[in-house]
Formats: C-alpha cells, sequence, structure tokens
C-alpha cells in the first residue's frame, strides 16, 4: 500500500501511524445528549465495507495528519489530503 | 443419519476400498420458517447450532452460510487454544471453553486432533515477568492451571531459542500445559455432522441481505435464496458483523481488520509446545506435519480483504528469527489473511440487541478459534432461555456505554491496539 502524502508523494503506508476513522466528531460535553454523543463517538463505527475516510500521520516523514480515503474491500487508495484542511472547513462527513 | 466414527468404522472401509462413507452431512433445501436461525456457519455458528440441538432440544435449526462452512476464520487461524487470561469476565468463559475442548471429539465423534502440548508466554525483563506472576496468580484463583518457568526450565524445552539476545533475553515464561492446538477445520466439519445428525439444516451458499422486522421484534431475513422466517435470530459473522448487523439499523462498537498468518516448510519436530514472544507480537507452534504455523500483528487498518501486505510479513519473520535464529533460511509455504471483528476492548460480545428476537455474537477479535465451543454453548442458551449463560455475564453490548469494559491490555478504545 503506497499513500500519496499531498507533501512527500508517494510513500510506503510503513512510513505512517494509522489512527483510525476520521469522520467521528467530538460532541459537545454541555450538550443534553452529552452521554449518548460520547458512547458514539468514543465507541461506535460505521466500520464501512467500501470507501473509507482514515486518519494516517506520517510519521517516518513531513509530520503531517492525513485523511486518507481508502477501499476496505481490495485497499485501493483514492487519495489523501491534510487534515488540517477538512477539520477547518468543518466538513463532517 | 451419519453413522458412528471409530476404529470398527475404520477397518470395515479399509477393507472395501473406502467405497461405504457417505456425506458427513446433508444438503438440505431451506424450509420457509425454523425455530431458530443461526447466520453464519463458521465455528460459533456451527457450535450454536449443535448445543441448541444437544442442550436445549431444539429441532427446528437452520444455520445459513454465505459461502462454505469453514471458509471464514475458524479455517484460516493458527489454531491456539488456552484459558491463561487476566480479567475476572474472561477466565471463566475461557476455562468453561478449555474444559469443553477436553471433552468435545468424544461428544461429537469427530477427530479434532485436539493436542494439549502447552502454551509458553515468554518473558524478557522485570515488569514482563511480574506481569505474567500476577496473570497466573489470577489463573490460579480461578482454578486455572499456570506455572512459572525460569530461564533453565526454559532453555530444556527450547534448546535452541536465543537466550543471549542483548536487548531480550528470556528471562523465564507462563507455561499453562492444558493449552495447545486443535486442527481447526476439523472443528468446523465436526460440529456441522454433529449439528446434522441432530436435525440441524446447514445452509450453504445462502447469504442473508436483509433483516425483515414487524412491531414484535425480527421476523425472518431476506437472503440469496429467498425468504425465511423466525423470531429468534443469532448472528455470528465474525468479520461480516458489522455489515449484518447493519442490516437491522444497528451499528456496533466493532471494526473489521485483517491478521496474516504462515506457514513454513515441513521440519522434524522443533517446537515442542505454544510459544508467544514477549518482545514484540509472535506465536509459534508445529503443526503434526511438521510445518511450524505462525503469526503475529494485525495489519492494523481496517479492512474486508481477505490478504494483506507485505511489512507485517517481514516484522513477523524477523520476530521469529529474532527468538529462534536457526529459522533464518527455513522456506515459508504459505501465507493468508482473514478478518476479525475487533471491538473497542479486545473483548468479544454475547448479548440481546435492540431488536427483540436479534441476538448477537461477535467480537472475537484475534481471540475467538479457542472460544467456539463455549461461545456455541452459552449464544445457545442465550437464543433458548433469553437470558445470558453464568460465564458470559460480562458480555454484554451495553458495557461500553456503562464502563464495564474488559480491557485485557488496558489499550484503551482502539481496536487495532488490542
Ligand atoms: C490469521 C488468523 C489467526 C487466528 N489465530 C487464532 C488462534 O490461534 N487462536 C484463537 O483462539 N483464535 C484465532 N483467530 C481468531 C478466530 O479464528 C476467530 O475469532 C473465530 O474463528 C471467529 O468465529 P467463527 O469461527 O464463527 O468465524 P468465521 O469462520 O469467520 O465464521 C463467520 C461466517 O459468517 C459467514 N457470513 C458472513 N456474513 C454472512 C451473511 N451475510 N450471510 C450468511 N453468512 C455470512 C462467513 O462467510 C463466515 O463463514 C485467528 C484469526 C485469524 C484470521
Ligand atoms: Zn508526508
Amino acid at each position: 500500500m503506497r499513500i500519496p502524502c499531498p507533501h512527500c508523494g508517494p510513500r510506503t503506508h510503513e512510513e505512517f501511524t494509522y489512527y483510525g476513522d476520521a469522520t467521528v466528531r467530538r460532541p459537545s460535553s454541555s450538550s443534553p445528549d452529552a452521554v449518548a454523543a460520547f458512547y458514539d463517538y468514543v465507541y461506535t463505527r460505521d466500520n464501512p465495507f467500501g470507501l473509507h475516510r482514515e486518519l494516517w500521520f506520517h510519521q517516518g516523514g513531513c509530520h503531517e495528519w492525513l485523511v486518507v480515503e481508502r477501499d476496505t474491500r481490495n485497499h485501493a487508495i483514492k487519495g489523501a489530503v491534510p487534515a488540517r484542511d477538512v477539520f477547518k472547513a468543518g466538513e463532517s462527513k | 443419519m451419519a453413522s458412528r466414527y471409530s476404529i470398527f468404522s475404520l477397518l470395515r472401509e479399509s477393507l472395501r476400498g473406502h467405497r461405504g462413507w457417505t456425506p458427513a452431512w446433508r444438503d438440505p433445501e431451506p424450509r420457509p420458517a425454523y425455530d431458530f436461525i443461526v447466520v453464519g456457519g463458521g465455528g460459533h455458528g456451527l457450535a450454536t447450532a449443535y448445543y441448541l440441538a444437544k442442550n436445549h432440544g431444539a429441532r427446528n435449526v437452520a444455520v445459513l452460510e454465505k459461502g462454505y462452512i469453514g471458509g471464514g476464520n475458524v479455517g484460516r487461524n493458527t489454531t491456539i487454544i488456552r484459558s491463561n487470561y487476566l480479567m475476572p469476565g474472561n477466565i471463566p468463559f475461557y476455562e468453561h471453553s478449555l474444559k469443553l475442548w477436553e471433552g468435545l471429539e468424544q461428544d461429537i465423534n469427530y477427530n479434532a486432533m485436539i493436542s494439549q502440548r502447552g502454551v509458553l508466554n515468554l518473558f524478557h525483563n522485570d515488569s514482563q515477568r511480574d506481569q505474567c506472576v500476577r496473570r497466573g496468580n489470577a489463573m490460579h484463583l480461578h482454578g486455572v492451571d499456570g506455572e512459572l518457568l525460569n530461564r533453565e526450565q526454559v532453555r530444556k524445552l527450547l534448546p535452541m531459542a536465543d537466550f543471549d539476545n542483548a536487548r531480550f533475553p528470556i528471562m523465564g515464561g507462563l507455561m499453562q500445559r492444558r493449552g495447545g492446538t486443535v486442527r481447526h477445520d476439523a472443528v468446523a466439519w465436526g460440529f456441522a455432522r454433529a449439528a446434522d445428525s441432530l436435525g440441524v439444516d446447514i445452509i450453504q451458499n445462502c447469504e442473508v441481505i436483509g433483516i425483515r422486522q414487524d412491531d414484535n421484534g425480527v421476523m425472518g431475513v431476506e437472503t440469496t435464496r429467498g425468504f425465511i422466517a423466525s423470531r429468534r435470530i443469532g448472528m455470528a459473522c465474525a468479520g461480516n458483523t458489522s455489515r449484518v448487523a447493519s442490516l437491522a439499523g444497528l451499528r456496533l462498537p466493532i471494526e473489521s481488520h485483517l491478521l496474516q498468518a504462515f506457514v513454513s516448510e515441513g521440519l522434524k519436530p522443533l517446537v515442542p509446545c505454544v510459544i508467544t514472544f514477549g518482545a514484540g507480537h509472535f506465536y509459534i507452534s508445529q503443526s503434526d506435519k511438521g510445518g511450524l504455523v505462525f503469526g503475529g500483528s494485525i495489519d492494523m487498518y481496517n479492512s474486508y480483504a481477505q490478504r494483506g501486505n507485505l511489512p507485517v510479513v517481514e516484522e513477523v519473520c524477523e520476530e521469529g528469527v529474532a527468538l529462534f535464529p536457526c529459522l533464518s533460511r527455513v522456506r515459508m509455504l504459505r501465507s493468508w489473511g482473514g478478518i476479525m471483528d475487533m471491538s473497542m476492548d479486545g473483548s468479544p460480545i454475547i448479548d440481546r440487541t435492540a431488536v427483540d428476537g436479534l441476538y448477537l455474537n461477535a467480537g472475537w477479535c484475534y481471540g475467538g478459534f479457542k472460544a467456539t465451543p463455549a461461545s456455541g454453548w452459552c449464544f445457545a442458551h442465550l437464543l433458548a432461555t433469553d437470558q445470558p449463560h453464568d460465564v458470559a455475564r460480562a458480555y454484554r453490548l451495553d458495557r461500553f456505554a456503562t464502563g464495564r469494559l474488559i480491557d485485557e491490555n488496558g489499550s484503551g478504545a482502539h481496536p487495532n491496539r488490542h
């Protein structure tokens, strides 16, 4: 598997550390349903059969956090963008 | 109905050219309705159906398998069985399983090559030793066997291991002599044959693609072979659990991850028991044919592809050679991958779901093979009585919400770190 890092180009995934699902968002602790929302945030996952948006850290390269879109059926990678762009845009999925 | 296997039937058949053997289980057409449906014909699903029939007298049971039985993880694992756990929720369950293994071949009249050759966890520093002592004590408190071996005792067992490794010297190990290995395919076939002989329909090439519900709960399943009705449905789908549960609108604390396994060319007896290397994540045993069977960590990222990447192959082989330098020129024959249902605390779930009549058996991570008999036993109990079995009481689905986690490794809500 090679991850196309926007800064370093295509690099073997051994240089990266996997964190997991990039679509979950920390809920507000002051919301009335905070307990249920935190349970979902910490524990439940879509675990899709197909495209998965996931966080990888380029530990052996530029030290950027990336959101990678990858197909869990065959490991084909569609693309990778800096996580800060995704999170700044407030995009949730 | 299949005839009993014995030394006499074997002799009789050898004398007449083995022409008298009949198929070990039927290939029935699905009936329109069943009292119980088990989704998934892996070890857990087949064991569940067998114990539903045997322990609870159920006579109208179907196992629905999307491929062929034994094609999933039950036929892909490294076959290790043991009950050397630490947490109170886990030890009684896995010990129940080990006891069932001990009598299984007689019970199901099938040779599963159960071999209690021992499981030895090596330790390489003082803190690992403390951990092994603690785990051994926890096992003793539950009446489970465990023995602390010192360096010289380990050296006698494993003269070929590298005892002079400067960073990871072998200081000793925790041995469970009742642990060992089992022929994994035989477990699927043996449970299938035994369940079939009690009237269970094993229906292969039958994928569940929908779960129908009404106001009273679950009604039945849509399959590639049509609708099949049942008010009691158990899911035992291992790596595909999230997909099947999503058909009923459930979202689970589970991710699917990939684990690889490896077999070497056949060698003379070298590895006398199951050995785990404490300095990394590596385990090895030797099959009765002589091949070394070994594995390591999961590939770390979500996956439904039953094949892994090369860096893990390299890592696993490096660890093997670090422990046993003499393996460096042994040839590896085969490797493969399986998809596991990694739960958020590394422990399984055997429980009801939010849908009445729909039950869940999942979260086995990469340790579910040893659990096969007890998992079937307890899941059958839950399906038949709607009550959790005593030794599986801790495996609740709501434990993640209530904080009653069973996290053996203490690694938190990261499925790939368990
Ligand atoms: C490489 C590897 C090594 C392992 N080593 C060990 C070990 O040494 N010791 C140990 O204890 N455990 C080990 N495990 C874990 C163990 O194999 C699993 O936890 C256990 O086998 C899972 O239960 P099962 O046998 O029921 O799964 P499976 O055999 O995977 O059964 C699940 C079945 O469900 C079917 N299914 C899925 N979706 C559907 C659907 N929609 N409709 C119908 N059927 C469906 C699948 O086709 C499959 O046959 C290992 C796993 C792997 C992959
Ligand atoms: Zn980079």
